[in-house]
């Protein structure tokens, strides 16, 4: 391990972190534009983070320190989260200290400690929303699950530098599992993070609302790092998508000089993606909350069905 | 290490099986008619695939036929008729989707076991698909089990021919009798249609058209 390996692991954590919010505001712009609206601006969650950074933070009296220690921990799980994904290069100094199953580990997580704090209060609304959130990831674990099973059977290895380098440098094969795989892994992508089929981010409607009713007590500080915290998790998604599903472009390992061109193709990458996500949101209505386990089944049946078809066709 | 037009075919019979479930799964007869285009779509395109990298001049006319009929003419004559039975946003009530998709899993590794031993007495280079093509043809079955009504049950049987017509060109690239084969299961189908649609308007002369009937009862 060399200190320019280590400089670019902390280079590309930084870059994660301050470019996520910008993903967030390019994907409610994109939507906005869909909308025929004029939108605020893809600079808006960071001028949100600045206002609620510079406000006081009001908690409630029944607060136990779980509550106030749930954002931290959030945002330090996203940020960890988001930095063992191969976005630029492939041999990243911390990449090896997880496999893409501990990666959904650190996943579940955040979101243990976001619905213990959500209950901590006591209010009616932060239990319902823990109890939905529950509702909505112990389905779209297990698919998230199977889809990278898929992906470790392609590339004989659950670590996600592997997956990557065999599904990137190795001759072009199409594989029809990852077809499979990849509408799984959208499905789950958007029930994940709240996005319209099976969440609205933007709404307060108690009785729609899963991610927003979970958070409603917290103000100032704590809300910007769940928001920045959400605005990675949306982040580590789509580069997660990109680095199973279109990994070309990204540099081979030890090779410094293909970074820029890295960096050119990743950002062209997540524009892409950020408009899709728009798009996709702006196509489809909101579905009852009662729909969501048949969505997220239908998306644990595609990821079964792509690792069956992988072994009728590609062994 | 196989070619990648074969490659390309498996891929087209991936998603020839992913259109299938969607169409398992879809609940709104509009979406359904949608779909079924495209399972055609992709059936033509891959069967003319195999024609040019087989040299098998006689696909291109299966493919040609299946774009004709599967991707134009029968959605166009589905979507008429829905628009004349007035039933275009009719939500189907059916037995619960998930254990639907669950029968179909089922269906789906019973199919690729089944399929095995047969595919490897085949010489064709996309064998492996014939899985897939068995899968789809017992989904569509499936589909015309779960289903109570016509529409939907038409387009199930459609589908199904769209199945057996992927399993003979994967299993044997579509032997010349096939042809004549699927223009003749298509005429059946034709019929079948009209055999539903004739129904279909006794039917809805009960339902839609009741003061005509009303007044005839009068006369």
């Amino acid at each position: 391990m060399n200190p320019t390996d280590i400089a670019f692991q902390l280079a590309q954590n930084t870059l994660v972190v301050l470019a996520a919010p910008l993903l967030m505001g390019w994907v409610n712009q994109c939507r906005a534009w869909m909308q025929n609206r004029t939108g605020p601006g893809i600079l808006q969650p960071y001028r949100g983070l600045v206002k609620l950074l510079h406000k006081d933070a009001v908690l409630a009296h029944d607060a136990s320190p779980l509550f106030r220690a749930t954002p931290y921990i959030l945002f330090v799980c996203m940020w960890l989260a988001a930095s063992l994904v191969p976005v630029l290069a492939i041999d990243l100094p911390l990449a090896p200290a997880v496999d893409v199953i501990a990666l959904v580990g650190i996943f579940a997580l955040a979101r243990v400690f976001i619905s213990l704090a959500a209950m901590d209060i006591g209010t009616s609304f932060g239990t319902l929303g823990a109890r939905r959130e529950m509702l909505v990831a112990f389905l779209a674990e297990p698919a998230m699950l199977m889809v990278f099973f898929t992906a470790s059977l392609i590339s004989h290895s659950t670590s996600l530098p592997t997956i990557v380098e065999a599904l990137a440098h190795k001759e072009f094969v199409l594989y029809p599992s990852l077809a499979f795989a990849s509408v799984a892994f959208l499905m789950v992508l958007l029930a994940e993070n709240a996005r319209i089929p099976v969440d609205n981010p933007s709404t307060h409607l108690e009785l729609t609302m899963i991610h927003e009713a979970m958070i409603l007590e917290y103000s100032a500080r704590h809300l910007a790092l769940i928001e920045w915290a959400s605005s990675i998790k949306l982040m580590a998604y789509v580069t997660i998508g990109i680095a199973l599903f279109f990994p070309w472009g990204i540099a081979e390992a030890g090779n410094w000089a293909a970074v820029p061109y890295a960096l050119f193709v990743l950002v062209l990458k997540l524009t892409a993606a950020g408009f899709g996500l728009a798009l996709l949101e702006t196509l489809s209505a909101k579905m009852r909350i009662f729909r969501a386990p048949e969505f997220l089944g239908t998306a644990f049946l595609l990821a079964v069905l792509g690792m069956l078809v992988h072994f009728l066709l590609e062994v | 290490m196989i070619p990648f037009s074969a490659q390309l075919v498996n891929l087209f019979a991936a998603l020839l099986l992913l259109i299938a479930f969607a169409m398992l799964s879809q609940r709104r007869i509009l979406s359904l008619i949608n779909l079924f285009a495209m399972q055609g779509l992709v059936l033509s395109v891959s069967t003319l695939i195999v024609g040019l990298t087989t040299q098998q001049h006689h696909l291109y006319y299966s493919a040609a036929l299946t774009l004709v009929l599967k991707v134009i003419f029968l959605p166009w004559l589905l979507h008429r008729l829905i628009r004349k039975l007035n039933v275009k946003w009719d939500v189907e009530t059916m037995f619960n989707i998930p254990s639907t998709m669950l029968i179909g899993i089922v269906l789906v590794v019973f199919a690729f076991n089944l399929a095995l031993p047969i595919s490897q007495l085949s010489g064709t280079i996309i064998r492996s698909t014939l899985g897939i093509a068995m899968a789809s043809v017992l989904l569509s079955f499936l589909m015309m089990i779960t289903r109570r009504k016509a529409v939907p049950q038409v387009i199930g049987f459609l589908a199904m021919e769209n199945g057996l017509f992927f399993a003979a060109t994967s299993a044997t690239y579509g032997m010349p009798m096939v042809v004549e084969l699927g223009i003749a299961l298509d005429v059946l189908v034709g019929a079948f249609i009209f055999g539903i649609f004739f129904f279909h308007i006794r039917e809805t002369f009960d339902s839609l058209d009741i003061k005509h009937m009303e007044r005839l009862k009068e006369d």
